[in-house]
């Protein structure tokens, strides 16, 4: 009944954050990053004659909006409702730039400033950040970290779906936690440099708060999970995804979106890695090769599999 | 002799390096060892990293051992081994800048390495301050050992040279570069390990 009530209040919750961005129509209708040096803008209507853009174009990025970046060109389309501005610098596809139009007149609506933020669409980047946290940089098999409990709760099936769900629990609530306290606590305070002690010490605070708030509220659930929790503390990419996180300034959203990304993509591995260990306890596996030796080269195979994603882009 | 048995330098490092050596043996931390290893040089300079960390806070745990609680004893190291952490973070930042780039992940990453903690609980926690700095010494020169045979492996056989130095004038076999890789030499160096020491006993049991 509460899961119930707990589901649809996430549905609505993130119904609402997808609205958001739906916003009155402005003179820009659209905007991308076309390439390494263009972004294209679509207009609500032609544009009048008349308009030069030296002095008219300013874009910069969303981060840092005291730093124009140089505009070395604008061309219009020939129906005049579209136009493309060359940068001298590179922007990325994954970036959000401003732009700022002055004295546009666009179909008769003339305007003295008209700004547009030119970004991917909420989904599609969160989208992006999870299938590339849990296939294209999967955290086992192409970033090769949290190895430890990876061997070590990778032996049977069943231990490695419950240390998977528990990692994914401790994991999402704690970059939420991370986030809200380096945005509205640390940066503040300019205390960048605790990162780490601030971050293992939420992580450890989290995990003993789990495991009280379990034992009381839900003992089938804590008997089932207990053994996971305490070994979580020492996991690196519980530590490592708040410091992705935080290096490339995320929003509460997108550090969502990578915390289940890394969940789900540790637990794939883990999932798999105990398919295959289960098998290979009946296989004939030479003597000096039983046990850690052999699961190593099977994670080899796994990781060469994996790396088949690396061209992969979002 | 005192109750409790005195350690010799000596004999901590030859601990450290083959009896229980971090990751061929104990196979403890070994995130580090796959992804940090494809020259000698990275395994080296995370090794000297590591190294750093150990022994400080085995030296500061075990001059705080009688002050620590024994229930909130976790959190206590887990808070002395981030903050030995951070100095070494800020002390490769600002002196080898361009190396700090490529691993700067793995440097903040060793407040979770399993073998820093599972040696403060173990030793230092237990032991005076001079046993506790000879077993950093020793388990951190045999992580550093470790990293650092994976790296010999890899490079040579990757890249035909030696921190840098070219050893053969051609690549005798790429695969052993790509990241993956990282994987198979240590499955095959800790076989050969378990190989050699069965090896070893049998011979002093026939003797």
């Amino acid at each position: 009944m509460t899961r119930r009530a707990l589901s649809a209040a996430l549905l609505a919750l993130l119904l609402a954050c997808l609205a958001l961005p739906a916003r009155a129509a402005g003179l820009v209708r659209a905007g991308a990053v076309a390439d390494e040096h263009h972004i294209t803008l679509e207009l609500a209507g032609p544009l009048a004659a008349g308009w030069d853009w030296p002095g008219n174009v300013a874009v910069t990025e969303r981060e840092s909006p005291d730093i124009p970046l140089a505009v070395t060109g604008v061309e219009v389309s020939p129906d005049r409702t579209e136009l493309t501005l060359a940068l001298a610098e590179p922007v990325a596809e994954q970036g959000a730039y401003r732009v700022a139009l002055r004295q546009v007149d666009v179909g008769g609506v003339r305007s003295d400033v008209e700004r547009f933020l030119v970004r991917k669409g909420v989904l599609a980047t969160l989208l992006s950040i999870v299938i590339s946290a849990a296939l294209i940089q999967n955290f086992v098999f192409s970033r090769y970290l949290g190895l430890c409990i990876f061997f070590g709760a990778s032996g049977r099936k069943e231990t490695a779906i419950g240390m998977g769900f528990s990692f994914g629990l401790v994991m999402t609530l704690s970059a939420a936690f991370v986030w809200a306290m380096y945005n509205f606590v640390l940066r503040p305070l300019h205390l960048e440099f605790l990162q780490v002690l601030t971050f293992v010490g939420i992580i450890a605070i989290f995990v003993q708060l789990l495991d009280t708030v379990l034992r009381k509220v839900n003992p089938f659930l804590f008997k089932k999970l207990g053994v996971y929790l305490v070994l979580i503390t020492t996991n690196c990419i519980i530590l490592a995804v708040p410091l992705i996180l935080v290096g490339n300034a995320y929003n509460l959203w997108e550090s969502l979106a990578l915390a289940i990304g890394s969940a789900v993509g540790f637990a794939l591995a883990l999932f798999l890695m105990a398919c295959v260990r289960e098998r290979l306890e009946l296989a004939d596996v030479p003597e000096v090769f039983r046990g850690l030796p052999i699961a190593f080269l099977a994670a080899g195979l796994f990781a060469l599999a994996f790396l088949g994603f690396s061209g992969m882009s979002f | 002799m005192s109750t409790e048995r005195s350690y010799t330098l000596l004999e901590r490092l030859g601990n450290g390096l083959v009896k229980e050596n971090p990751i061929f043996k104990l196979a403890l931390s070994m995130c580090p060892a796959v992804a940090m290893t494809n020259t000698v040089r990275n395994g080296f300079l995370l090794g000297l990293a590591v190294l750093f960390v150990q022994v400080a806070s085995n030296v500061t745990v075990s001059i705080l051992r009688r002050g620590i609680h024994e229930r909130i004893r976790i959190p206590a190291y887990i808070i002395i081994i981030a903050t030995w952490v951070s100095v070494s973070d800020m002390g490769l930042a600002a002196y080898a800048p361009g190396f700090y780039k490529e691993i700067a992940l793995y440097v903040k990453l060793i407040v979770v390495f399993a073998i820093i903690i599972s040696r403060l609980e173990v030793f230092a926690s237990r032991n005076p301050v001079l046993p506790s700095l000879y077993d950093g010494l020793g388990m951190g020169l045999g992580f550093m050992f470790g990293l650092m045979l994976v790296g010999c492996f890899r490079e040579f056989l990757g890249a035909g040279t030696l921190w840098g130095f070219e050893i053969l004038p051609f690549k005798p076999f790429f695969f052993w570069s790509l990241p993956p890789a990282g994987f198979f030499a240590i499955g095959l160096i800790m076989a050969l390990f378990i190989w050699l020491e069965r090896k070893f006993n049998a011979w002093r049991t026939k003797r």
